[in-house]
């Protein structure tokens, strides 16, 4: 927890916008105040693609941290049962 | 205290790796055919590649009294080169009836493209015609949930696989139920900064059982930890978990999976 709260100390002291995984991270600690046992799980979806669709190439070989396409997307029903 | 390594890049670590795994207790190492850090550049490079995973990681492992198992492919991230993938995946035939072969891994999803797509499909094909196991890798963070709905359905669209005979590795909290769900095995791989932790493993082992689960190092030339599955029955033994489950995770289940294959045989067997 301590080394959450000094990333967060960091990235305010820094200089510049909030780059989009920033973002998708303070809205992922949202769920760790809600209740309900599966915090992980919902933390993960958070920051995860939700889309179906494969994309037409991969560009990049290397995944980043967040969906680039995450505007704080409410959480859909458990997935998988 | 026995355990079953299913998934190690044991090319990429120092005899110092096969030393430590033997001295913990280790009967046996897996090792899937993976990215080597860079693109390897033609279908000989491949050859070459599956030739040491056959044939000169056996013999090394052999010397710590290590039984060594492999998996063949054209991993993800390079599948986005259709003409080298159909070339390495015509070539693996050929090395399906070495000894130490169990199957067809680790095949999946990188980035969740329409070419790694294909080369999945592809690969899936090949062990339904050659009748392997299969074994999966699932993308790496965000990508990691729309890899695996992906793969999930490829796998369901092809009649000829039995999902108990395919693991959907590199599972987290939220892909795990989606593997169970759909009849897979699923894999967990402890990682230091990625992936999973032993903490978060054994609470997934807490939630849905020990069925159709085994845990893994994937240790490899990032920084990974081989005597990561050793160390995560630590903690299941600090957590209150009995001797026997524990053995049932570290070895009677990887044994059960794993043994699907005729080849695959341990030291005391």
């Amino acid at each position: 927890m301590v080394d959450v709260a000094a990333f967060l100390d960091r990235a305010q002291r820094a200089e510049g916008a909030d780059e989009f995984r920033l973002k998708s991270f303070r809205a992922a600690l949202g769920q760790l105040r809600s209740g309900g046992p599966d915090r992980a799980r919902r933390v993960l979806l958070r920051l995860s693609d939700p889309t179906a669709k494969p994309i037409e190439a991969a560009g990049n070989q290397n995944a980043c941290g967040a969906w680039a396409g995450s505007k704080g997307t409410k959480i859909k029903k458990k997935e998988g049962g | 205290m026995r355990f079953i390594e299913p998934h190690a890049h044991m090319v990429s670590r120092t005899t110092d790796d096969y030393l430590s795994l033997a001295a913990a207790g280790c009967e046996a190492v897996c090792e899937p055919a993976f990215w080597a850090g860079f693109d390897r550049g033609s279908v000989e490079g491949f050859h070459d590649y599956f030739c040491q995973l056959t044939v000169h990681e056996p013999r090394r492992a052999a010397k710590f009294g290590l039984p060594h198992f492999t998996w063949l492919c054209l991993n993800p991230k390079e599948a986005e080169d259709l003409q080298l993938a159909a070339e390495v995946i015509e070539m693996i035939p050929e090395f399906l009836e070495c000894p130490n072969v169990l199957g067809i891994g680790e095949i999946g999803l990188n980035r969740n493209s329409r070419n790694e797509l294909k080369v999945l499909e592809q690969q899936v094909d090949l062990a339904a015609r050659y009748r392997q196991l299969i074994l999966v890798h699932t993308p790496h963070l965000e990508d990691k949930l729309k890899g695996t709905r992906l793969i999930i359905d490829a796998l369901k669209s092809d009649g000829r696989i039995a999902p108990e005979r395919v693991i959907i590795d590199h599972v987290e909290e939220h892909t795990i139920a989606l593997a169970l769900d759909a009849g897979f095995w699923a894999g967990m791989t402890l990682y230091p900064e990625s992936k999973c932790t032993a903490a978060r493993a054994i609470d997934m082992i807490e939630a849905y059982g020990p069925e159709r689960l085994w845990m893994n190092s994937a240790c490899d030339w990032g920084v990974s930890v081989p005597l990561a599955v050793p160390r995560a029955a630590l903690e299941m033994r600090r957590r209150g978990h009995s001797a026997a489950e524990v053995d049932r995770m570290l070895h009677g289940n990887p044994a059960k999976f794993l043994g699907q294959s005729p080849k695959f045989k341990l030291a005391a067997d």
